[in-house]
């Protein structure tokens, strides 16, 4: 029986929902806000998608799991589209996605684009640590161990988190 | 076609290698943080590279792929600017090196995303949140050692000794430039006045009469690329089509 065109998206978004990030695997792709849409052209279907970082190495991953995901349940006709524009950000994220970020100790991206310029020595972004919610902390470096994270202390209870930074 | 092919080849020549030397940095630099920082900055410049060369084997088409481009061109056809490929020396000179072209790409980048060329566009829209880090940590190492100690102070003035010839060619258009309709003198003009600005914080100055030496952009490079290429491709060119 042929699949009518919305049964197809409304499954593939579903399967798309389990599909985790390689690097930060509490998140889903959809918690992540990098899949965009889902077309149907004669049965095939296309999974559009765009990067968080232009470098970030999970994408190629991201997409042979999102390949994996569908082959198992049945569907073959799939091809992945990587576009660039609108450019991601971090306000694509879902509430979820950051509940469970927080959950996992990193600190979620704060909803307002604060310092995204280029001007030396701003003020530093407020951010609260994950672990014991005070907001007496500090920029270690504003470059982490993923393009998409910075590094941060806590002076309250002394640990230091990563914080994915807002972009 | 050929200018736009020729354009998206520069930029990402321009990037990738950057991006290269950048990377020499990895496990070397003055403290952990910093190391990651340079480190990233190289992973964001790869990353751009990777999208331009991609765009530019589609317009080549002939079974062009990202890595052909990358890994097998010879010296003669890469595009980059002189001033990348130059060697990172110090600390210092890697700092002015990045600075240069930060703030030169941050004004280029704000031009091409308005550009008639869609995948342009897109491909800056998309870099420009993250040359704004770039030109942001750049910015901060400059005003840093230069308005540190006496030591980083002297290396300050050495690197943007060492590197005065080879701003210029940022802003001197080849004829694939021209047709692209990118407004050079505009951008100079912003970069002059970034840079002349930071300069100032950092208590250093920026040399008035410099002579331009160009060639990177069609191809006439230093001595210097040729030892990155030699590095970067010696596993294609050994063993071709080697796969990861």
């Amino acid at each position: 029986m042929v699949e009518t065109e919305n049964i197809l998206i409304k499954k593939t978004w579903e399967i798309l929902a389990g599909v985790s990030d390689p690097e930060i695997p509490v998140l889903t792709i959809l918690d992540l806000g990098i899949v965009r849409d889902v077309v149907i052209t004669n049965q095939q279907i296309e999974i559009i998608i765009t990067p968080t970082y232009m470098g970030c190495p999970a994408m190629d991953m991201i997409s042979m799991n999102i390949k994996a995901a569908m082959l198992e349940h049945g569907y073959k006709n799939i091809s992945i589209k990587n576009i660039l524009s609108p450019a991601w950000t971090t306000d694509w994220m879902s509430e979820e996605g950051k509940k469970k970020l927080k959950s996992y100790g990193i600190a979620p991206p704060n909803p307002k684009q604060i310092v995204c310029t280029p001007n030396a020595f701003q003020e530093e972004e407020v951010v609260q640590c994950p672990k014991c919610n005070s907001y007496n902390t500090q920029l270690i470096s504003r470059f982490g161990s993923t393009a998409c994270k910075a590094l941060y202390k806590c002076y309250h209870c002394h640990e230091p988190f990563e914080y994915f930074k807002c972009h | 076609m050929q200018y736009l092919i020729n354009y998206t080849l520069y930029l990402a020549d321009t990037t990738l290698i950057l991006s290269q030397r950048n990377s020499e940095w990895c496990g070397h630099g003055p403290i952990l943080e910093q190391d990651i920082a340079l480190t990233n900055i190289a992973l964001d410049l790869l990353g751009q590279s990777r999208s331009l060369y991609q765009y530019a084997a589609e317009l080549i088409g002939n079974n062009a792929t990202e890595d052909s481009l990358a890994y097998l061109r010879n010296e003669r056809e890469f595009k980059n600017l002189l001033l990348v490929e130059l060697p990172n020396t110090d600390w210092a000179q890697t700092i002015v090196k990045q600075f240069y072209f930060s703030i030169y790409q941050l004004y280029l980048f704000q031009q091409l995303q308005q550009h008639s060329n869609t995948h342009i566009a897109a491909i800056a829209e998309k870099a420009i949140k993250e040359i704004m880090y770039h030109a942001r940590w750049s910015s901060e190492w400059v005003i840093r050692l230069g308005d540190g100690t006496t030591e980083s102070h002297g290396r300050m003035l050495n690197a943007i000794d060492e590197l005065k010839n080879y701003t210029n060619e940022m802003f001197i258009p080849t004829a694939y430039e021209v047709e692209m309709n990118i407004d050079l003198k505009l951008i100079q003009q912003q970069w002059n006045e970034k840079v002349n600005n930071i300069f100032e914080e950092a208590t250093l100055l920026f040399p008035n009469k410099t002579f331009s030496q160009t060639g990177g952009k069609t191809g006439t490079h230093t001595e210097h690329l040729g030892y990155i290429l030699a590095e970067m491709q010696y596993l294609q060119r050994s063993y071709p089509n080697a796969q990861w």
